[in-house]
């Protein structure tokens, strides 16, 4: 059996991925799946401390990572709807040019 | 009102029948408000309402002098009262009311009439002045509050008529207050009385205090009644004074200020800067009596306790005080030079007599004599106006002269006048009022002193009016332009006024004196043996040798001669020292300079030192301190607080300015530097956890 480390391994890979995916981008699709990224290797750390934890057989770690998934897919849709209407607005995806809201 | 049986001195309540007495006052005194709404040039309507409104007050004063009269024959002595409550504070009742007995009756006939004519004389003299109506109104004020003097039953009523009356004094005396002499003898009078009037206001207050109530008749329960009197005299005061004896002093005071006695007597003199009908009617005729009147109205109180054949502290002092009076003011009067102020210390001196007569003689003999001085000082004055009207408005008797041949009625009324006013025997009304004062001090059983100062007052009367007109009426004219008689409507109340200085007299005369029964309500029989009391015939023989001695006496000095307006007096030649002193009036005024007047200005000064230095210091420092703080505050608040909050809100500014560069708008920055706190925090807790 494959032991926990190896788990929490690709998950921080993938979370950085996604966060340097998140950091550099300019395009705030690519941003959205770079979160998407990190929001999933949070997931694999529920799952996997979930699978190596006291009590496995509780489903805890099932139940709150279906949770988080939920939870994603309600953010993405909204960031992806705030992004269409962006779009649609301004005609453009850069995350520069929507600066309006500064103080 | 006619009651049968035979009543003296029993008290009637009016009602309706003389409920008309309080018209006698308030009608003139509504004619004067009437008047003072008057223009100016109303001459005619002003006059007219004048002496219709005094005219039938006259008329009234007669129907009540009538019952009087007509009870007294009945042998009935009217004393009818009419009281009412003015106002009511806790249980103290301040009455008002008004009295119809002999005393007012003869009073009110005495100063409307007298009045009457000195109004109707006005119209004549006061014809060239344009403050014609204003003179009016106050003569109408005058009379209105004269004869509430003498109708009142409350000594409150009397007291505000009193002073009405010091008031329209002070008005007509500086009627021309464009005069500063007028204006400035209108202050000295209104001050002079003023200090009798604060004693009065206190004797009234004392007597309200002990017997709780102002009416003087009140059916047993006034204070001029018996059981009134004797709580006063079981009430001791200080110095061995009873209540009654102090509460009258006090009240003679004030009449001492009114009518003119030593000390108070300076304003009068001076009170001869208002017009001549002013100086008739108020200075000689009724407002100066007024005191004498008040005294006549509480002399119950003055006599209460008086032993049979004795007398009481109170009118010892009134004696005492009229009869030094009476000496005195003729002293001076004859070394003067002003026609009206001869008459004015005549006037003093008489109005001593009147008090001696009321301190020794009683009621009867001291308004005796009022009565007759009223009608022969009005005729003297009125005559003196004559004569200074005729004269151009002259009134030093050095420039007159031989005025008998150019006014030859002025010289002759003027001449009865000055007879009466001597004492001139038998048929000058004059020589009985004054003959029974000196009677009555010929008996006086406290001293003998009064009797000698007031036949030496007489010689000297006789002297000083002789002098007078030997000067005005005789010799040869030493003025200016000629003069010339007076109109028909002057000399005609001359007229009427010189019948009454004769024919008076005979109400008095010891053979049918009436005018003392009347007031005591007795009845009065003609006896002839009046004049065979022991030693009247030896008091009137010597009264008219002494005054035919100063007849005499003076005719020699000044009679034959006619002297130069400047040369000086024949007496003044023989003892200028003694003459110096009476011309200047015996120092009286120059001892108030020095004493009452000089610590008044000294106190003033003191006052105003205090004023300046002390209080407005005081005034000044507080406004001074609060001023540095106001400063202190206003820098405070400039630098402090407005700096406080100014640099605060920039402050704020710049920081919310930082604070806004930080939200630049840019997501991802936002992001990078979440991403750095998570590192930091990630770093920390590895750190720490580290063992």
């Amino acid at each position: 059996m494959t032991s926990l480390a190896y788990y929490l391994l690709v998950a921080a890979l993938l979370f950085s991925i996604g966060l340097a995916g998140a950091l550099v981008r300019r395009n705030a699709i690519l941003v959205l799946i770079g979160i998407e990224l990190m929001l999933n290797a949070a997931n694999l750390n529920l799952i996997a401390f979930w699978r190596y934890g006291p009590h496995p057989e509780r489903l805890t770690g099932m139940i709150f990572a279906i949770f988080s998934i939920a939870v994603a897919a309600a953010e993405a849709a909204v960031g992806l709807g705030l992004v269409i209407q962006i779009h649609r607005h301004a005609k453009t995806t850069d995350l520069d040019a929507m600066n309006r809201m500064k103080g | 009102m006619l009651d049968t049986e035979m009543v003296s001195g029993s008290l009637t309540h009016c009602g309706p029948s003389c409920d008309y007495l309080v018209l006698i006052a308030a009608v003139p005194m509504v004619a004067a408000g009437v008047i003072a709404f008057l223009k100016q040039p109303r001459r005619k309507t002003a006059a007219a309402l004048s002496i219709g409104s005094l005219s039938f007050s006259l008329l009234l004063s007669l129907i009540a002098f009538t019952r009087v009269l007509v009870d007294w024959i009945h042998g009935v002595a009217t004393h009818s009262v009419f009281n009412f409550t003015w106002f009511q504070a806790g249980t103290a009742h301040v009455d008002l009311g008004w009295v119809l007995d002999p005393l007012s009756a003869v009073m009110l006939v005495m100063v409307s009439f007298v009045g009457l004519l000195i109004f109707i004389y006005s119209t004549g003299y006061m014809k060239d002045d344009e403050n014609y109506t204003r003179f009016f109104c106050f003569l109408s004020l005058f009379a209105g509050a004269m004869l509430g003097v003498v109708i009142a039953n409350s000594i409150l009523l009397l007291f505000m008529c009193w002073e009405l009356v010091g008031l329209t004094s002070y008005l007509l005396i500086g009627f021309w207050f464009q005069k500063p002499a007028a204006a400035a003898a209108a202050k000295k009078a209104f001050l002079t009385t003023r200090i009798g009037d604060v004693f009065f206001l206190l004797g009234m207050v004392w007597l309200f205090s002990q017997t709780g109530t102002l009416l003087f008749y009140n059916h047993g329960a006034g204070s001029m009644e018996v059981a009134a009197l004797a709580g006063l005299l079981a009430q001791p005061a200080a110095w061995g004074l009873t209540a009654a004896g102090a509460i009258g002093l006090l009240i003679f005071a004030g009449a001492a200020g009114k009518s003119g006695q030593f000390p108070l007597h300076v304003w009068l003199p001076d009170a001869m800067e208002g017009p001549t009908p002013v100086s008739a009617l108020i200075h000689a005729a009724t407002m100066v009596a007024a005191g004498v009147y008040l005294i006549a109205r509480v002399y119950p109180l003055m006599a209460a306790g008086m032993p049979t054949g004795g007398t009481t502290t109170a009118l010892t002092v009134v004696t005492w005080v009229g009869a030094f009076t009476a000496v005195f003011a003729a002293l001076i009067a004859v070394a003067q030079n002003d026609i009206k102020r001869i008459l004015a210390y005549s006037t003093v001196s008489q109005l001593g007599y009147m008090m001696a007569g009321l301190g020794m003689g009683g009621v009867a003999v001291g308004m005796f004599h009022l009565i007759t001085h009223a009608f022969f000082k009005a005729l003297l004055f009125l005559g003196a106006g004559s004569v200074i009207h005729g004269c151009h408005g002259e009134q030093d008797i050095r420039k007159m002269g031989g005025l008998k041949s150019d006014m030859p009625l002025t010289f002759l009324t003027y001449s009865i006048g000055m007879l009466a006013l001597c004492g001139f025997p038998l048929v000058f009304s004059g020589f009985w009022s004054k003959d029974g004062i000196l009677e009555a001090a010929q008996h006086w059983s406290v001293a003998k002193a009064p009797f000698y100062m007031l036949v030496f007052g007489a010689l000297l009367t006789a002297f000083y009016m002789t002098r007078q007109v030997a000067y005005v009426f005789f010799g040869v004219w030493r003025g200016g332009k000629p003069a010339h008689e007076s109109p028909k409507v002057m000399t005609a109340p001359l007229g009427i006024l010189a019948f009454f200085a004769m024919a008076l007299g005979l109400i008095g005369t010891p053979a049918w004196p009436w005018f003392r029964s009347f007031l005591d309500g007795r009845a009065a029989a003609f006896d002839w043996h009046g004049f065979m009391e022991p030693g009247l015939g030896t008091l009137m023989l010597a009264s008219s040798v002494i005054v035919i001695f100063g007849w005499w006496l003076s005719w020699k000095i000044y009679g034959d001669r006619s002297p130069q307006p400047m040369e000086p007096d024949p007496l003044e030649k023989a003892a200028p020292m003694a003459w110096g002193w009476l011309r200047d009036r015996l120092y009286v005024d120059e001892l108030y300079s020095a004493t009452v007047i000089a610590f008044y200005g000294w106190w003033a000064r003191v006052t105003d030192w205090l004023d300046r230095r002390v209080w407005g210091g005081a005034v000044a420092g507080v406004a001074g301190s609060f001023a540095l703080w106001a400063r202190l505050n206003r820098f405070l608040d400039a630098n402090v607080v407005d700096g406080g909050f100014d640099n605060g809100c920039a402050g704020l500014a710049g920081g919310g300015g930082l604070l806004a560069r930080v939200q630049s708008g840019r997501v991802q920055s936002y992001l990078r530097i979440m991403a750095l706190g998570v590192v930091a925090l990630v770093v920390i807790l590895i750190w720490s956890s580290r063992p």
